[in-house]
């Protein structure tokens, strides 16, 4: 398979957006049978690789976020969203590993997805771009190792569809992980959160302006539909003792209920301003995508039924996290993994957290998360002789 | 099921990596057991506490060290100081693992505080070649002389919970343990008497005087016919 650094065709938006790229020539075999390519990669990497290439550390993003786990998004200017965690002297310490960060298969933030140009045809994909899987974003990521010369991960991390791709990885390429911390996941996607995807998807195609997928060739963009499937799915990533503790029933900038359909509640105005924020930084054809990869995302199911003999080969030491307000992805989902880890005798650590933030926690403020972690990776660094500044 | 809790000793599970088990503070019944560990075994501690053998074991014997414990405090200290332990128990967390799994599986002052100790132990001899279990003897005198004479549930030094309070619902002596190992075909390999200091006696633990004297019993087990 030949790879080369990306020449810029054509001035497209984003191309100026920061980051490397890799251009993929040959095509890649995708779950759905279509032989998928050319296609882009685009990736941020954090810290330095060492001389011996053992300190990679891949971070695995969720369902909207992107590889700019640790600089300022070049949409929106906020943070990074792992920010908390990556940093020199931080729980994912770029003086320490070298990190790298993949905007998935799919994506709109520079790898390509339904919203880049296909070339047969000169349009924007829509929904002729291939349906996708978690292994398939998976299978591009390796592409993107391998061509960074690197054959063995120190780590694969991440929350949420974040952690579906880590335990894929540790699947699909055994020997190539020596660490994987799947934080707030599961090893298939359950009926509630299908159900839950399945709202969000139906709020976009139920916008005229979603247009059969077609709104980019027609210059439209379907925000309110886009704008409502994060709103509901917002609130699964909550917890109700959160809600609670940062709205209750408060008004928003009023004293007394409207008697009408505006925002009076704190909640309300909250959840409006998440919809209409998401909309300016994420594609609405993408978001049907990525939810379908995690939908269909049963590792079990890609092992002849059997969640142990998906990690039969492996001889990766994992860290489950998960935490107790998560209703999302709960506890007995990390337990499940847990057992099925046992029954392989793989070396596993498993932590539930306390905390009433829900699924979001992982992005969070979370001390005993940090610690845990801290604590993990120093072990496993220990195991693989690697100590500070990349030696 | 915390190892700390049940015992009430002073092992602070909020303590740093450095002074999580230097080896001369290891508790005397906990080094009993490391002694009889090889070198790079593959080991599981049930309610591994703090983790203070599992990272004794670690450093000094080069041991493949895992852990089950359900205290979240437990676990989240040995994790953050890089044992491999998960959050459970014995009752819930053991089927799972395959038969052999480990060379040595170690039950030390747990097996009184699960729901099914006799499915419990049955487990610690499948998936572990041997089985290193113990346990506070409740035919030790003095709680036999304090229930004698004041009508009370004892509370002793390693029984230090009130009737009403207390994780240890399955208590035995240690004459019930060796009557339920015949029974079920557990293998006795070796086994120790021990005072409330884990220092042991040189007492026949099938006999009278270890299940009087003693204050606990230590065994190392295995599966009759393998």
């Amino acid at each position: 398979m030949s790879i080369a650094t990306a020449p810029i065709l054509r001035k497209r938006p984003g191309d100026d957006w920061p980051g490397h790229r890799l251009f993929v020539e040959a095509p890649l075999r995708l779950d759905c049978g279509v032989d998928f390519g050319p296609f882009t990669i685009a990736y941020q990497t954090y810290g330095t690789l060492n001389a011996e290439r053992s300190n990679a550390v891949l971070v695995c993003h969720a369902l909207t976020g992107d590889q700019y786990a640790a600089d300022p998004h070049p949409i929106t200017g906020h943070p990074g969203w792992w920010t908390t965690l990556i940093g020199p002297g931080g729980v994912l310490d770029t003086d320490r590993y070298f990190l790298i960060c993949a905007n998935v298969l799919g994506g709109c933030m520079g790898t390509t997805g339904p919203k880049e140009i296909d070339p047969a045809t000169g349009e924007p994909w829509a929904l002729g771009f291939p349906v996708i899987t978690i292994r398939d974003m998976v299978r591009a990521q390796k592409l993107l190792i391998d061509h960074l010369g690197i054959a063995s991960l120190f780590c694969v991390i991440g929350g949420s569809m974040g952690a579906m791709q880590v335990l894929e990885w540790v699947a699909s390429y055994p020997d190539t992980v020596f660490a994987a911390v799947p934080i707030a996941g599961a090893a298939r996607h359950s009926a509630q959160n299908i159900a839950f995807h399945e709202v969000g998807r139906q709020a976009i195609m139920a916008d005229p302006d979603w247009c059969g997928g077609r709104y980019l060739s027609l210059g439209r963009n379907p925000a309110r539909g886009l704008a409502v499937a994060r709103m509901a799915a917002h609130i699964t990533y909550l917890s109700e003792p959160a809600l609670h503790r940062k709205f209750g029933r408060n008004l928003q900038d009023r004293n007394a209920v409207t008697w009408g359909f505006d925002a009076d509640f704190q909640v309300e105005s909250y959840l409006r301003h998440q919809g209409s924020a998401f909309v300016d930084r994420f594609d609405a054809n993408s978001y049907l995508y990525i939810t379908r990869a995690m939908d269909y995302f049963d590792l079990a199911a890609e092992h002849d039924g059997s969640l142990p003999a998906a990690f039969a080969a492996s001889k990766a030491r994992f860290c489950i996290i998960s935490f107790t307000s998560d209703w999302l992805f709960p506890t007995p989902e990390s337990r499940e993994l847990v057992h099925a880890l046992n029954a392989v005798a793989a070396n596993v650590s498993f932590v539930e957290i306390e905390t009433d933030k829900g699924h979001d926690a992982f992005l969070l403020h979370e001390p005993e998360l940090f610690a845990t972690l801290r604590g993990f990776l120093a072990g496993c660094a220990e195991h693989r002789g690697l100590t500070r500044n990349g030696g | 099921m915390s190892r700390s809790a049940t015992l009430g000793l002073a092992i602070d599970t909020a303590s740093t990596a450095a002074e999580i088990a230097p080896p001369a503070t290891l508790r005397s019944d906990l080094r009993l057991i490391a002694d009889m560990i090889e070198p790079h075994s593959r080991v599981l501690d049930i309610g591994c506490g703090d983790g203070a053998l599992l990272a004794y074991l670690a450093r000094e014997k080069s041991v493949d060290a895992r852990g089950i414990e359900l205290s979240q405090s437990g676990v989240n200290a040995c994790v953050s100081h890089g044992l491999s332990v998960i959050q459970g128990d014995a009752d819930r967390d053991l089927g799972a693992y395959p038969g052999a799994a480990f060379e040595y599986v170690v039950l030390s002052q747990t097996l009184q505080a699960t729901r099914e100790p006799r499915q419990v132990l049955e487990a610690l001899v499948r998936i572990g070649k041997r089985a290193i279990v113990s346990f506070p003897n409740f035919g030790f005198w003095r709680i036999r002389l304090s229930l004698l004479l004041r009508g009370r549930m004892p509370v002793s030094g390693l029984l230090n919970h009130r009737w009403y309070d207390t994780p240890n619902i399955h208590l035995c002596t240690i004459r019930d343990f060796v009557a339920l190992c015949d029974a079920v075909g557990i293998r006795i390999e070796r086994s120790f008497t021990l005072d409330r200091h884990g220092r042991p006696y040189s007492l026949d633990p099938r006999g009278n005087l270890a299940n009087l004297l003693a204050e606990q019993g230590m065994f190392v087990l295995s599966r009759e016919g393998v």
